[in-house]
């Protein structure tokens, strides 16, 4: 290849590069308007979908030459009525009277918000050190299990039964996780292959659990389900009983620091992201990559850990079920995405798609519009952030000068 | 039957990686095409082959325009190629890699691989060659992959054959048989063009030399023209093909390897078994043929290799076995022969690759965070002192030329106290200011009294810098040499010949 | 193009190598672990009684009789054949050999016999159904896998299968109701699988986008689209859209009375007689034709199938369409067998299990093949161990699949290779 042709810094085409060219890279480093523009497109294929399922929209259509105005206007009632009930429902509510009613929308759209960002940093801080943690499901699962396990288990106070709890929950999530890295270190297996299939031998083992007696099973029942969590570990509520915003989104925020500092000012998340971009510099670097691998899955799953922590401990605190994840663990990969990998990029997705969450359920109250019209809209975001010069194309924007 | 290249012009970007350039082989011809790492001769080719196509300019065969949408069409054309980097399956069989993409099938493109060897044998013994067509490319050795890329070009009637620095991978005498094929096929009215920048070799085969310097060309010479007057039109400027240095003044030995073996995962030996010692102030050179252990010796000095047996030495330290880290921290400085892969991350900023292997302690590290200010002004004296072309320390490393990236390794590498230096292919596609420039630094490295183990495949390279000269083939030290030796005899060392009297 | 692989770390141990020994030691260290533990089974839990293994049905040539044995002594037996299978494999292994595959195969086959002695101590095992129970579960996966191996075989990996499966479930309900025949939903299904495939190939081959990504997003994608339709569109016209006629099982004659062969093999429904002809197909084409060598030499050098004026794009899109279709035919399975409707999420992952087949069996289309109904067997076993009450727990035979899939990747059985170029998109220059 011609690269040499200039001493000042030239873009140089088909130059080898470390395994984060392309993509990744785009992911952890591409432009924000990118990310708003994906955004926008996946809402319009949203609303698209709507329209076209929407019974009005299509009884309305069978005459359209004969009124057009009768179609357009069920157009408009169709996602003019979606998008007031997931605002509604999201951020702000109109329909009640009272503004601590009204604000409710927003403190549910924070309580959700929490276990994606916990989960999405775990995703992001795998992905900076080239690591693809598909295990969220199983990781949260085994932390939800093992903080409820210590929750309905053991009898202590609160100050030390809820502490006791989360750590039992994140240490649970960290070594899910560190089998991964631990076995991509010592064997090289695939960590995509094994996090996914330890979310399923993770499934198994807890409903298991959940179905035998002495275990986790709540005595006497037949169900797979665990009692519901006493008092003395349930994590406190932020703004009184009247909210159910818990303090498992503070622990959110604080794991955006931490992660925040790690990555761009410590010197293991320099390891990291050396790792990450190129893992034959840093070995030849003396950075221990097998290692480094286990370490970052470890981190990353005590992080996904604490969403299902949070989950069992703040959210859903009737009793540990399989279902506890709720789908976050792999909600957490778009969070991740469209948050680029960063930490306060995370913030801010997990802050979306927790409005998003809490806005579909008001959809489906008012609109009767299915709940999974959000995981919809989030993977075609993630698609489209995925491929920015798909992006530019459809936008007609200039391309980047380097690609 | 005449090849013309009329006015290509090639662009990646801003860059102009082919500017206005014509050429004509014809038949019964060899064509050299002489230039620089990165001059642009292998984009040309990529042209030539269909890979790329051209911004502007046409590509004539006897003087009809042809169209080249891929190297399908360059290959219907008669024009075959013989890549640097061979373009074969490494788990496909001979026959299979000579037939795909022109493949004899039978009912319901059913495989006929019958005729595939057949086709193989067939041209096997019209050159002499001996492939067995049913040997997996992967267990071949490097001389006889390039022979089957040869005979899938043939395979394909061929008329134009193109070389793309063909010699990289041979010894002194396999490119002497090289050359030979070369002129077989010339014999047959073949028109060939050869891709070097080894003027030696340009000058040997060449009817006519056509030299190219920033993607244009710059000239045409004759193969009677001198060695000097060739790298003067290749470079743009006199270039002194020596380097000056000052007799060496070895101390003590202060690295000894002894009885070293170094094995794959699969049981394979690389090393087996060698040993050497370097003194202080003292340069080795290693020579040898591209893949004869050199890579697995710096590697398992550097604690890179998993399977290693003896002993390496440094002053008091053992360090067969060790971490890299714990070479690292012994003052073992490395210059890794692919700075792409285990030298730079190019996402990082040049001043986060100047502490690239300094990340666990001081002075860059304290209380488990990064010294910002520090880095950077440690980074900002470095660029200055050794001449690295940037916007500044926050340009990525990628976007740096060859040269500048190099300088950068060698600049983190230097900037320790050294015990040792092990430069691996350490001016490998660098322009020549910065080999010179990399080459005065290893002497200098030399002279303030460290052992300085130099790998290079470039035997000009390892004869210009070395005071001794070790000499590998298939993971054994044919010998050990003066670094006047003649070239002849090295090259016959390259090859597994041991020499009269020299003590391996 | 880039040529990034997967890098193998290394371990820091300089331990001398006596690798390739160390290799073949796997298959007798894997066996000696499998016997001590059938072993452990009659040591510490043995199970008092007799265990009946029935083998006929009723429209046979000839009837094969219910074999009833002791349990514990059967037990016994097994453990004392699984040690001389595993000396065997040993003495093969010190003599410098690898075990044949052959041996693995009987003492699988005799370890299962054993297993089943004591899990169904002083119960029936219904021999023919469970494994023409597991041949019916194992479709999807099989058509799944053979999908995954092509694609991968062409350098696209695809984390997608569930997806192509659990669309072409849906697509297969809704347009089998509407054409009011399952030959239209079975169309209709690999049609959908192949859309899925197309959407992949669009954001993996020319937008370069990460394949594990396009694949993870694109599974969450589907089961967000097929629970949206199925919550707006199907639930509220179950009879126009959500009630296809389903296929029904056909004895192959003369075949099919075969004992044990017959109603295990050749009375299933026409699907399972097309997997059986796709298997043949891919693995044939793959090895043996122009196509499948131009394929091959895609998914393990791009570049120099390019040099030779192979579309390396176009290869990719096609290969990529036609595993679409074959996973999306697995998808009809679902309904237009099972259970003749469709229901959100219904393939629960199956997709998954067909990407551990892929590698399980080392992206070969047969070996893929016996992996899936490998899996497809130890989940029929969980069903019907679970009915005749037996003391392992379900969920422990569920989860085999998963383990042994680490397993494999973890490399402690066989080494595994994937196509060079596997997961890496290619551009030129």
């Amino acid at each position: 290849m011609s690269t040499d042709l200039k001493t000042e810094p030239a873009p140089e085409p088909g130059r080898t590069q470390g395994r984060f060219d392309g993509v990744l890279r785009e992911i952890v480093m591409g432009n924000t308007l990118v990310a708003v523009l994906s955004v926008v497109l996946a809402v319009v294929v949203g609303s698209l979908m709507i329209l076209l399922t929407d019974e009005t929209v299509r009884e309305t259509a069978g005459y359209i030459g004969a009124r057009p105005s009768d179609f357009l206007n069920a157009m408009w009632t169709a996602i003019s009525d979606a998008y007031t009930a997931l605002f509604n429902g999201a951020i702000y509510n109109t329909n009640v009277d009272g503004f601590e009613t009204r604000i409710r929308p927003l403190t549910e759209t924070l309580k959700y918000a929490g276990p994606l960002i916990l989960a999405g940093l775990g995703v992001g801080l795998a992905f900076r050190a080239g690591l693809f943690n598909i295990g969220g499901r199983g990781q949260m699962l085994l932390a939800g299990a093992a903080a409820g396990w210590v929750g309905v288990g053991m009898d202590l106070p609160l100050a030390l039964h809820l502490p006791l709890a989360v750590l039992a929950g994140a240490l649970a999530g960290a070594l899910w996780a560190g089998l991964a890295g631990f076995l991509k270190a010592q064997a090289g297996a695939h960590e995509v292959i094994v996090t996914i299939m330890l979310n399923y031998v993770g499934y198994y083992l807890v409903f298991y659990a959940l179905s035998k007696q002495g275990l986790l099973q709540a005595p006497g029942s037949l169900n797979p389900k665990s009692q519901p969590m006493p008092e003395s570990v349930i994590l406190p509520k932020l703004l009184g009983d009247r909210f159910n915003l818990h303090a498992g989104f503070l622990l959110a925020l604080a794991a955006v620091g931490v992660v925040w500092w790690l990555l761009n000012k410590s010197a293991m998340g320099f390891r990291f992201r050396a790792v990450g971009e190129n893992p034959d510099a840093a070995r030849a670097s003396g950075i221990d990559v097998g290692r480094t691998y286990i370490t970052v899955m470890l981190i990353a799953g005590g992080l996904v850990g604490l969403a299902g922590v949070n989950q069992i401990l703040g959210t859903a605190t009737s009793g540990v079920t399989v279902d506890l994840d709720a789908g976050i663990g792999f909600d957490a990969i778009t969070v991740a995405l469209l948050g680029r990998s960063r930490p306060l990029g995370i913030l801010a997705a997990g802050l979306l798609f927790g409005a998003l969450k809490a806005g579909s359920f008001s959809m489906a109250a008012a609109e009767g519009i299915p709940v999974e019209i959000v995981l919809v809209i989030q993977s075609l975001i993630v698609l489209f952030i995925a491929a920015p010069p798909l992006v530019r194309a459809i936008f007609r924007l200039p391309k980047e000068a380097t690609a | 039957m005449t090849l013309e290249l009329r006015g290509i012009t090639k662009r990646f970007g801003p860059l102009v990686a082919n500017d206005r350039i014509s050429l004509t082989v014809n038949e019964g011809e060899i064509l050299a095409l002489l230039g620089e790492n990165g001059a642009g001769k292998s984009t040309l080719m990529n042209v030539l082959y269909g890979l790329y196509q051209a911004d502007e300019g046409e590509i004539l065969l006897d003087g009809e325009p042809l169209k080249m949408a891929g190297p399908g069409d360059a290959m219907a054309a008669g024009i075959g190629m013989v890549h640097q980097h061979f373009m074969l399956v490494p788990v496909f069989t001979v026959a299979e890699n000579v037939m795909l993409g022109n493949e004899s099938t039978g009912f319901a493109g059913t495989l006929d691989l019958d005729a595939a060897r057949q086709r193989v044998r067939e041209i096997s013994q019209r050159f002499g060659f001996d492939v067995d067509p049913d040997a997996l490319v992967e267990t071949l050795p490097v001389g006889v992959q390039q022979r089957v890329e040869i005979i899938k070009a043939l395979s394909r009637d061929a008329r134009v054959l193109v070389f793309d620095e063909p010699t990289a991978v041979l010894t002194p005498q396999e490119t002497d048989e090289l050359m030979e094929i070369m002129r077989q096929l010339r014999e047959s009215g073949a028109a060939i063009v050869f891709i070097s920048h080894k003027l030696r070799e340009v000058r040997a085969i060449a009817d006519r030399i056509t030299v190219i310097r920033r993607g244009a060309v710059v000239g045409e010479a004759s193969p009677t023209a001198t060695n000097a007057e060739l790298a003067a039109l290749m470079v743009g400027r006199p270039v002194e093909l020596t380097v000056h240095k000052e007799p060496a003044q070895p101390g003590p030995d202060a690295f000894v390897v002894e009885d070293l073996r170094v094995l794959d995962d699969t049981g394979h030996v690389h090393l087996d078994g060698i040993g050497f010692s370097i003194a202080r102030g003292e340069v080795l050179g290693v020579a040898g043929v591209q893949g004869n252990g050199q890579t697995e010796l710096t590697e398992a000095i550097m604690g890179l290799q998993r399977h290693v047996r003896g002993s390496i030495r440094l002053g008091d330290h053992e360090l067969a076995g060790r971490t890299v880290r714990k070479v690292l921290d012994a003052g073992v400085g490395f210059i890794p022969e692919d700075r792409q892969v285990d030298g730079l991350v190019g996402e990082f900023t040049i001043a986060e690759n100047l502490m690239l292997n300094r990340s666990h302690g001081k002075p860059f590290v304290s209380a488990g965070t990064v010294r910002r200010g520090f880095l950077e002004d440690f980074a900002q004296r470095k660029l200055d002192e050794y001449d690295v072309r940037a916007s500044g320390i926050q340009a990525r490393a990628s976007q740096l030329s060859g040269g500048n990236q190099q300088k950068v390794v060698v600049a983190r590498e230097l900037s320790r106290d050294l015990s040792l230096l092990v430069a691996a292919q350490p001016t490998r596609g660098v322009d020549v200011g910065s080999i010179e420039f990399i080459h005065k630094q290893i002497v200098a490295t030399r002279d303030s009294g460290v052992p300085v183990l130099l790998v290079s495949t470039e035997l000009d390279e390892i004869v210009a810098l070395s005071d001794r000269i070790m000499v590998l083939y298939r993971g054994q030290v044919v010998g050990i040499v003066p670094a006047d030796t003649p070239r002849e005899t090295l090259g016959l060392m390259m090859a597994g010949e041991r020499p009269e009297g020299s003590a391996a | 193009m880039t040529d990034t692989k997967i890098t193998v770390p290394v371990d820091e141990s300089a331990e001398p190598a006596v690798v390739p020994l160390r290799a073949a030691l796997k298959a007798p260290i894997m066996l000696g672990i499998v016997t001590m533990l059938v072993a452990l089974l009659v040591g510490f839990k043995a199970r008092p009684g007799k265990t009946t293994f029935r083998l006929g049905t009723d429209s046979d040539f000839f009837d094969l009789p219910e074999i009833t044995v002791p349990s514990t002594a059967t037990v016994a037996t097994v453990v004392v054949l699984l040690a001389a299978i595993t000396a065997a494999s040993a003495f093969v292994v010190s003599r410098g050999r690898r075990t044949p595959l052959w041996l693995v195969a009987v003492f699988a086959v005799v370890a299962m016999t054993g297993f089943l002695a004591w899990a169904a101590a002083g119960k029936t095992v219904p021999v023919i159904g469970l494994l023409a129970g597991s041949i019916a579960l194992a479709v999807p996966l099989v058509f799944g896998a053979l999908g995954g191996v092509l694609g991968e075989r062409a350098g696209v990996v695809n984390i997608a299968i569930d997806g192509q499966l659990l669309f072409g479930a849906f697509a297969a309900a809704m347009f089998g109701t509407i054409a009011g025949s399952p030959w239209g939903g079975l169309a209709a299904a690999m049609l959908a699988g192949a859309l899925v495939a197309l959407v992949l190939g669009f954001f993996a081959i020319t937008y370069f986008v990460d394949q594990v990504i396009v694949g993870v997003v694109l599974n969450v994608l589907v089961i967000g689209l097929t629970s949206f339709l199925f919550g707006q569109v199907l639930a509220e016209h179950p009879q126009e859209l959500n009630a296809p006629d389903h296929f029904e099982r056909i004895a192959i004659p003369v075949l099919g009375q075969i004992p044990v062969v017959g109603p295990v093999l050749f009375r299933q429904t026409i699907l399972v007689y097309l997997m059986y002809a796709a298997v043949a197909v891919v693995a044939w084409a793959l090895y043996r034709t122009r196509w499948g060598l131009r394929v091959r030499a895609v998914g393990e050098h791009p570049k120099a199938a390019d040099t030779v004026g192979i579309k390396v794009n176009r290869t990719r899109y096609t290969t990529l369409l036609i595993a679409g279709l074959i996973a999306g035919a697995g998808g009809a399975t679902y309904t237009l067998v099972s259970v003749p409707q469709f229901g959100e999420e219904m393939t629960d992952g199956a997709g998954y299990i067909a990407l551990a087949a892929v590698i399980f069996g080392r992206w070969d289309p047969v070996r893929a093949t016996l992996a899936a109904l490998l899996f497809g067997f130890a989940t029929n076993l969980s069903g019907v161990l679970s009915v005749i009450g037996s003391p392992v727990p379900s969920q422990f035979m569920l989860m085999l699949p998963y383990v042994v899939t680490i397993i494999a990747v973890a490399g402690l059985v066989g080494h595994s290779r994937a196509p060079a170029a596997d997961g890496v998109p290619y551009r030129k220059g």
